[in-house]
């Protein structure tokens, strides 16, 4: 039986950037990813994105599978999380803010703020309710607000934990709500300071005792200085009753998804690696964590590859790191992760679900779609599907990017993507053929 | 030049500390070296046009520009992340600081006769 799966869209004002100059071999993927030398010339390449709006199109997906928006008019959407009763909470909001020490900075700052959305961040979680099943949202509300940066999101029983940019904080939940009760209640702080790498993944283990934490490095490789890294690149085991952390793995650059996969209990990250080494280095995986694991930043990449950048090193952590389970690409950006279910499809019914939100230091760009890793026996299974694409068409125009993804278990599989309705409606007011 | 020299210094210690803080000082150290030293060229290039030929102006003037151009390729450099920038940045950084300070020595020699004058 061919199902009729939805796969859900949700807009949001956004602007990009995108990749560059020159050109690039294909990007490389699997457990074995073939790894070249590091290379970096005089320029780092980059090149501001051309953002687009859909107009008539839509994003691709496979035979079979429809597309449709389910929410617009977001304000930068982030993770998102489905309710017992089926209704989905996305966190809006953006952070960081980490101070320019360069003259680097200055000139990054100011071309990156070009290819960004002016629309602000919502600091808030939204949620979405198909009350009667049709596959449209018609209730939408705020569930909470006045939040700082949330990102990653978690249920367990009636508690719903949020991951600010500096906090992890908890909300009373019954089902059927449409907002909170009341103010969040702190559980645990979460290092924040500069917070380059800003965004807190988060999940729940597989009984509810822990949450993970996702903490991204505040630095592309230690150009901050290694006392700035100190509790970053990790993700932490927090006690959900007593906020009580431990580091549960290290060296983990920018882990920005985190996932319990269906039988195992494991935990699995998609990670962002390092920049400047190259079109086709570092590649951005997706994999396993292992407890007490070190997986190689800054020292290293994909197990013992030396980053010579890292200084002081440290060989008998580059000794210890552990090689991630699947490369999906370098530079793709990993954002959204999501395990699937029988439910859509037999195609797609095991393995692992992956947005990539797209480069912008990489020629010709690469990501901008969601993939499928097909699985077999637990363990990624083949090369990846595309699932989900035309965020970048062929004319190099960009039209939002994915972030999150979400499996419902009824079987849709939310996909969000930033778009540029807003954005664009605003950069066609004051543009004239200058970009 | 002081800016340059500090440059210099600033990538000694980096090369040695592996603190990036020095790193920072010369990378901006390097940035106002640049604009001085830009301002400098501008008006030697118009000393240049104004005086008549004169071998030393000449050749102070072409250090200076060379100077400004290594150091103009030493900020790229100093752009890189972390480590990235050594050992290219120490190297150029004693080159460029060589270079300016032979086309000052020689602008000043110049100077100083047309004082007294």
């Amino acid at each position: 039986m061919r199902p009729s799966t939805r796969c859900v869209l949700a807009f949001v004002p956004l602007a990009l950037l995108v990749a560059c100059t020159g050109s690039a071999d294909p990007p490389v993927y699997g457990a074995d990813p073939p790894l070249p030398e590091p290379q970096r010339g005089l320029l780092p390449s980059m090149k501001i994105a051309e953002p687009t709006l859909w107009g008539d199109r839509r994003p691709q997906v496979p035979e079979g599978y429809r597309i449709t928006a389910i929410a617009t008019d977001l304000q930068i959407p982030r993770q998102t999380l489905v309710l017992p009763n089926g209704d989905i909470l996305i966190a809006e909001g953006r952070g960081g803010g980490a101070p320019a020490l360069t003259p680097k900075d200055v000139i990054a700052g100011i071309i990156k703020a070009r290819g960004t959305s002016p629309v602000k961040g919502g600091n808030r979680l939204t949620l979405l309710r198909d009350a009667d099943g049709d596959g449209v949202y018609e209730s939408r509300t705020v569930f909470a607000k006045d939040l700082n940066a949330p990102y990653g999101l978690a249920l367990v029983g009636s508690r719903l934990y949020v991951a600010n940019q500096d906090a992890i904080v908890r909300f009373d939940y019954q089902p059927g709500q449409f907002t909170a009760a009341g103010p969040p209640v702190k559980v645990a702080d979460l290092p924040s300071a500069i917070n380059h790498h800003w965004t807190k993944s988060l999940t729940a283990s597989a009984d509810g005792r822990f949450l993970y934490v996702g903490i991204g490095s505040n630095s592309n490789i230690t150009e901050r200085g290694m006392p700035a890294e100190v509790d970053r690149a990790r993700v932490w085991q927090i006690d959900a009753q007593t906020g009580a952390h431990r580091p549960y793995a290290t060296g983990v650059r920018n882990p920005t998804a985190l996932t319990i996969q269906p039988v195992t209990g494991a935990l699995w990250a998609a990670v962002n690696e390092r920049d400047e080494i190259g079109p086709n280095l570092v590649p951005d995986y997706v994999t396993s964590i292992r407890d007490g694991g070190f997986y190689g930043w800054p020292y290293s990449y994909w197990g013992q590859n030396v980053d010579t950048r890292a200084q002081p090193q440290d060989p008998r952590k580059v000794a210890s790191a552990i090689r991630p389970d699947y490369a999906v690409g370098s530079h793709v950006a990993t954002l959204g992760l999501a395990f699937s279910s029988p439910a859509m499809g037999e195609q797609f019914a095991d393995g692992l679900f992956v947005g990539e939100h797209g480069s912008w230091n990489r020629s010709p760009p690469v990501g901008y779609k969601v993939i499928f890793v097909p699985f077999r026996g637990g363990r990624p299974g083949g090369p990846p599907v595309d699932v989900v694409t035309g965020f970048i068409g062929a004319d190099g125009k960009t039209r939002g990017r994915p972030v999150g993804v979400t499996v419902d278990p009824p079987g849709g599989a939310h996909h969000r993507r930033r778009s540029f309705k807003h954005g664009l409606a605003h950069h066609a007011g004051g543009s004239t053929g200058s970009q | 030049m002081p800016l340059f020299l500090g440059v210099l210094l600033s990538d000694v210690a980096y090369a040695n500390s592996d603190q990036v803080q020095w790193k920072n000082f010369a990378s901006w150290l390097n940035a106002g070296a640049l604009l001085l030293s830009g301002l400098a060229l501008l008006w030697s290039a118009m000393a240049l046009i104004n005086a008549d030929r004169h071998r030393r102006l000449m050749l102070s003037s072409g250090l200076l520009l060379a100077g400004w151009v290594f150091g103009s390729v030493n900020s790229l450099v100093h752009a890189k992340d972390a480590a990235a920038t050594l050992p290219e940045g120490l190297v150029l950084a004693v080159l460029v600081f060589g270079l300016v300070a032979a086309a000052s020595w020689l602008g000043l020699y110049i100077d100083r006769p047309e004082v007294r004058t």
